[in-house]
């Protein structure tokens, strides 16, 4: 094994880890394209006053238009400006794939942190749970959770009514699926930590339970946690891009990359290009997450890097 | 081996009977139920009227009890009417279950002919120019949103070069032969064939990769045995192992991509029929879709495990797979 401490370079370990993340080209340039998509995303406001228009003001004068210098990617059907309506549909679809990815981290961490720190029963149970969780016909299965009336399970129809109601049901619908990832990713690396002296020793000091997991493992699972979030992200980027496609996820009037390419298949002879941008959009912002997780995986572990061969 | 497979198909059918629950619960919380259809289809229907037809027909009974009356109907083989098509239930998804079964058979056997020679080909040489580009593509392929690349496919053979029809059945646009019906599989398979190819890819150059750091790889090579004969002869079968499990295991998934497929290419098989059945009300339908649909994931990974038992000697059979 040639398992041993880097060369004293005299370079800190944060600087190691990003010598080696700089020389994955394509991780590299993937961070860069989802900082620009999220300054753009949040500069929305600024190019709807640029172009004086907004991405709910119908012209039904001005319907399915080509690009020009007041819509630089043309008009929908409803009139309104594509590349506004593109940028509005960035904002709630990155929103949705961070704050999601988030909770599934969570939901993840607590999982496979439990079965692999406490093993036995408990293990056995979870990842056979997960395991199940995994080989369900996801989509079809959560097409009935977006269809449920949120007032029969007893919210109160202040919640179930309002108006953000479609952005919080499908922030829980695909935390709910994303979390297997990170679940099986925390609890391989809580297992090989468990057997690792510093814990070893802890546990013969006596330290409580809280404290080993807390002090000694949590700290270590910052890069798998960190690794899975991010492929996690693009997953469920995708997820909410095809639930909002089909009508079960973001409402429309309010834009999402998937739901701006609901009307465009019916539009497709019309106009064609309506169907191109969104999509293009979710597969560029869908590849770079992906990027960014393989060359964040290299880089915080450099072992992985030997293991792949 | 036997006991391993009994344990196994009990453990499925007991995964089966909660999914059962669960599936039932879930579409009792739908909005709407059938009396509110009736109201909509007979306003003249009053407020008594529906309480008793409620009463009537069990509906104002708590939910694990309704659960027990259906489930008791079912194992007697009764699953119900669907209500959008006016048959039994069973009626109505057999056609749909062969469309489904000839659209994921053609693109699985179309994307393992392609996905296993790439990761092979990949992994014979790590980090060359040519494992970076496979990775790539790779990497574009599972990263692409499915119902997206549906639509690409769509614009550029059916709406540009209008070769290909954009989406039904052969029998819908009045044509019958073999060559009529083929014309309108060739975009359904090409997107999910397209969609499946990455993660294949990817599995094959990962499993091979291990494998050709085993012993007796280097055995082999130190024997002085072509890379060809290598690979191919004793790499490749041992790499493959953990792939079919991976594809027997990806069942579930496959199952959604035809779910985006058939509903773009209005393509008439099971994953149509389940949105359809969903978006349409049609509770009964939709029940028995989801659970067929549910039992077929499940043998898929019973599949996955006995092929792994019988495939690699080293697994115990006894402990299972771990």
């Amino acid at each position: 094994m040639s398992n041993v401490a880097p060369l004293p370079t005299g370079k800190t370990p944060a600087a190691l880890v990003w010598m080696r993340f700089r020389r994955h080209t394509m991780a590299v340039a993937g961070g860069y394209v989802l900082l620009v998509f999220a300054l753009a995303a949040i500069g929305a406001p600024l190019v709807e006053m640029i172009l004086n228009t907004d991405a709910a003001s119908v012209d039904l004068f001005q319907r399915l238009q080509g690009p020009s210098a007041a819509h630089p990617l043309g008009t929908d059907e409803l009139g309104r400006d594509v590349l506004v309506r593109i940028l509005h549909g960035g904002r709630i679809s990155l929103l949705v794939g961070l704050v999601a990815a988030v909770f599934a981290a969570m939901i993840g961490t607590a999982v496979g942190l439990s079965a692999g720190y406490f093993g036995g029963r408990l293990d056995g149970f979870l990842m056979r749970f997960t395991d199940g969780v995994i080989s369900l016909p996801l989509l079809p299965l959560l097409i009935v959770l977006a269809a449920i009336d949120l007032g029969k399970i007893g919210l109160p129809s202040s919640i179930a009514d309002a108006e953000n109601v479609s952005l919080y049901r499908i922030i829980v619908i695909v935390a709910l699926v994303g979390w297997t990832t990170v679940a099986r990713l925390v609890r391989a690396s809580t297992l090989a930590l468990r057997s690792r002296p510093f814990v070893q020793a802890a546990v013969a000091q006596g330290a409580s339970t809280w404290r080993i997991v807390g002090v000694h493992i949590l700290p270590n699972l910052a890069s798998p946690i960190i690794v899975a979030t991010t492929l996690a992200a693009g997953n469920i980027i995708l997820l909410e891009s095809v639930l909002s496609f089909l009508g079960l996820g973001i409402q429309p009037p309010t834009p999402s990359w998937g739901n701006l390419l609901t009307n465009a298949q019916e539009l497709i002879w019309e106009a064609p290009a309506l169907a191109f941008y969104p999509g293009l959009l979710i597969f560029i912002t869908v590849i770079a997450f992906n990027f960014l997780g393989d060359g964040l995986q290299d880089a915080l572990d450099p072992r992985s890097m030997e293991r792949r061969g | 081996m036997a006991r391993f497979l009994v344990n196994r198909l009990v453990q499925s059918a007991a995964v089966l009977l909660v999914m059962s629950f669960v599936i039932y619960a879930l579409i009792g919380l739908m909005p709407g139920d059938p009396i509110d259809l009736m109201i909509t289809a007979d306003p003249k229907i009053t407020a008594a009227d529906a309480a008793h037809l409620r009463e009537l027909y069990g509906l104002d009974k708590p939910v694990y009890e309704r659960y027990g009356n259906w489930l008791s109907a079912a194992l007697g083989g009764d699953f119900g009417y669907s209500r959008l098509h006016a048959k039994p239930v069973l009626t109505v998804m057999g056609p749909a279950l062969v469309n489904t079964v000839i659209l994921l058979g053609l693109s699985l056997t179309l994307a393992l002919c392609i996905a296993l020679p790439m990761g092979v080909l990949a992994a014979a040489r790590p980090y060359s120019k040519l494992d970076y580009g496979i990775n790539t593509l790779a990497f574009a392929g599972i990263s692409v949103p499915p119902f997206w690349l549906a639509l690409l496919l769509i614009m550029v053979f059916a709406v540009i070069l209008g070769i290909l029809p954009a989406g039904g059945t052969a029998q819908s646009a009045g044509g019958a032969g073999f060559w009529d019906s083929a014309k309108f599989l060739v975009l359904p398979v090409a997107s999910l064939t397209i969609a499946s190819i990455g993660g294949h890819t990817r599995y094959m150059r990962a499993s091979m990769i291990e494998t050709l750091r085993q012993d007796y790889i280097r055995t082999a090579r130190a024997k002085g045995l072509d890379e060809t004969r290598v690979l191919f002869g004793h790499a490749l079968r041992n790499a493959l192992i953990p792939v079919v499990t991976i594809i027997a295991l990806d069942f579930g998934y496959l199952f959604s991509g035809a779910l985006i497929t058939e509903t773009i290419f209005s393509y008439p098989g099971m994953g149509k029929l389940i949105f359809d059945s969903i978006m349409g009300n049609d509770f009964n339908l939709a029940l028995i879709a989801l659970l067929f649909a549910t039992l077929l994931t499940l043998i898929g990974n019973f599949l996955a495990d006995a092929a792994y038992a019988a495939l690699d000697p080293r697994i115990s059979l006894e402990d299972g797979v771990e």
